[in-house]
């Protein structure tokens, strides 16, 4: 039937009714042009998505600006820093930075020490945090209220208003300088930024159903066994993400470190604040020829070094870390 | 009887409870003692005292509030750097919430790569250590140096007044600083939006509102509490960062002799007074905003 109208029809007709197919399609291609560039209800469109990459991209870059800086000064040769023309392009790969940094700081010993000064007060901090985090998140007592404005109040309060006669007490004790003073506070759960490692933990064990040690506790398990074996396996999660926050919060922390283990363990983020010192012990400035006296360069590859155990552990975990908010809760209810 | 025998039982229950609960929070509660309050106390009763620090021993001797009054009248490094202090943290708190609060928004669109920027966004917190960002500092590298030094700025700059100088200055000197301290402060508010149910969002567009509606009237309503959270962690990572001037002052002093213990003591407990008053100013501020929505 239509085939046949359609030979039938004279050109006006077919014209039309081409026009109306063309406008149609242009419609329908119109509409699609217009979603794709504003949005639809279900797309953002073209011109927010571009907008909101440009932005973010040129955000991301003033936010790694220091870093580029420092990794691409770091690797400037003597001549490349007195030359004005380079600027983001070193004229070689000059290591030499790199190999003296790692002389000045004693790279692996004091990267040794600064991983034991960070991972042991953190694991023994973390267990302690977690004991109290389910106690108070399980366990009905008077003076719970209290008990959370005091921890708030070990957050707030300032290391200063406290360290001196901590460190007067060590000094009597013989511990300063040893890994002792920052694991005894760690022991009883006043380690570094403690506070914030009882309310993962708190929230953690307060989200987690509580059916299944009630259950546990009727078939007589006393409650330490309930916590270990019921509680604990459920919150890995939040132990993985309080012992990795806590290993960069000490291994960063340099007011306290500075104070306790001045004189004994040599942290790198110790050593580097003292980086210069350092420097012209190893090559002295009479000894040494112009181009190895200290410069930038070799000050910026010194704090890369230092950085640089983090980034990977970083880069390795990044999913804990990023994900740390949402796992465990803390959004402030 | 039974009805009896229960309340006993519950009694015992809940004592029992009680005494649970109690016996895990201990560790705690003594740590606090030893590692908080005595030393808190100490460093107050240092801080009404000179004290000398000998071989044999601690040497005090009584001052009144000789060192509160010296840090206050005498002492014009102290004030001046607290001023600064608060106007810094003043000037810092709003712009890393408003920042955070848009870079968050930013990764709760429906985008790709958003994990490769959340990585970038966070990755300062992971690297910010006291001498690390002393370095980045004295070398330059945590301002724009095209823009912290061109001429049209510091032509601005002469013209501002005195009081306002000191602030954009270090705006400028350090904004990527300040941008730096946003990593957890992104999450915390990444968190926040998560929770916000998406269907209101829908009834609200069904109803004709605009996104621009919708964030005033739904978005920034449902973060009032979150804003509280971020200040004060922001206010307190300020003020207890190891690279803060008035920290470094009171611990330069701690060592010194014209200073000493005493009056570092002292230079504490303003500080701390100050940062309670802060803390105060915003808590109460943010408050008022979230009862009201």
């Amino acid at each position: 039937m239509s085939l046949q109208s359609l030979n039938k029809s004279g050109l006006p007709t077919s014209l039309a009714r081409l026009l109306r197919l063309v406008a149609a399609w242009v419609k329908q291609h119109r509409d699609r042009i217009r979603g794709l560039v504003l949005g639809t209800r279900d797309t953002y469109g073209l011109v927010f998505t571009a907008l909101v990459y440009v932005l973010l991209i040129a955000i991301g870059f003033v936010y790694l600006y220091p870093l580029l800086f420092m990794l691409i000064t770091s690797l400037k040769s003597p001549s490349d820093l007195l030359n004005p023309m380079v600027q983001w392009v070193p004229s070689e790969l000059y290591f030499g930075n790199y190999v003296k940094a790692f002389n000045v700081l004693d790279y692996l010993n004091t990267l040794l020490s600064s991983t034991l000064v960070s991972v042991v007060p953190s694991a023994i901090q973390t267990i302690i945090c977690s004991i109290v985090g389910y106690g108070l998140a399980r366990y009905q007592f008077p003076g719970k209220h209290v008990l959370f404005g005091l921890i708030l109040a070990t957050f707030i309060i300032p290391p200063q208003n406290t360290v001196i006669p901590q460190m007067l007490t060590y000094r009597d004790l013989g511990l300063l300088g040893s890994i002792w003073s920052l694991i005894l506070p760690a022991l009883v759960g006043q380690g570094f930024r403690s506070a914030i490692f009882i309310l993962i933990f708190y929230q953690t064990f307060l989200s987690l159903p509580k059916a299944l040690e009630e259950a546990a506790r009727l078939d007589g398990a006393s409650d330490l066994k309930v916590y270990l074996s019921i509680a604990v396996p459920a919150a890995v999660p939040s132990f993985i993400i309080a012992i990795i926050f806590s290993i960069v919060w000490y291994w960063n922390e340099t007011y306290l470190t500075v104070i306790f283990l001045g004189g004994g363990i040599q942290t790198l983020p110790m050593q580097l604040s003292k980086f210069a010192q350092a420097y012209e012990n190893l090559y002295p400035p009479g000894m040494v020829n112009i181009f190895d006296r200290l410069n930038e360069a070799v000050k910026l590859s010194g704090t890369f070094l230092n950085i640089l155990p983090l980034l990977l552990m970083y880069f390795l975990l990044q999913k804990w870390f990023v994900e740390s908010v949402e796992r465990t809760g803390i959004t402030g209810e | 009887m039974t009805v009896i025998r229960r309340s006993q039982f519950s009694l015992r229950y809940q004592t029992r409870q009680a005494l649970q609960g109690y016996a895990f929070v201990l560790p705690w509660i003594i740590g606090f003692v030893l590692f908080s309050m005595a030393p808190l106390f100490q460093t107050f009763r240092y801080s009404l005292n000179q004290v000398i620090v000998s071989a044999t021993g601690v040497e005090q001797t009584y001052v009144q509030w000789q060192n509160y009054t010296k840090a206050l009248f005498t002492d014009p490094t102290f004030i001046q750097l607290v001023i600064e202090y608060a106007i810094e943290t003043l000037v810092s708190v709003p712009i890393i919430m408003i920042f955070s609060m848009v870079i968050a928004m930013f990764l709760n669109l429906r985008l790709r790569f958003k994990g490769i920027f959340r990585t970038i966004f966070f990755l300062p917190v992971v690297i910010t250590s006291g001498p690390v960002i002393r370095e980045l500092v004295s070398q330059g590298a945590t301002s724009m140096p095209q823009i912290a030094t061109s001429p049209a700025i510091l032509r601005f700059l002469e013209d501002l007044p005195r009081t306002l100088r000191s602030p954009v200055e270090y705006l400028l000197t350090s904004f990527i600083l300040i941008l730096w301290f946003s990593g957890v402060q992104i999450l915390i508010y990444l968190a926040s939006l998560q929770k916000i149910d998406r269907s209101i969002y829908e009834a609200a567009a069904i109803d004709g509102a605009s996104a621009w509606e919708s964030f005033w009237k739904i978005t920034l309503p449902s973060l009032s509490t979150t804003n509280v959270v971020v200040a004060v962690y922001t206010i307190i990572t300020l003020s207890h960062f190891s690279e803060n001037k008035v920290v470094r002052y009171i611990y330069a002093q701690t060592y010194d002799i014209e200073g000493g213990i005493g009056y570092a003591s002292a230079m504490s407990f303003l500080y701390f007074a100050v940062l309670v008053l802060i803390l105060l100013v915003v808590y109460l501020l943010l408050m008022s905003r979230a009862k009201r929505a």
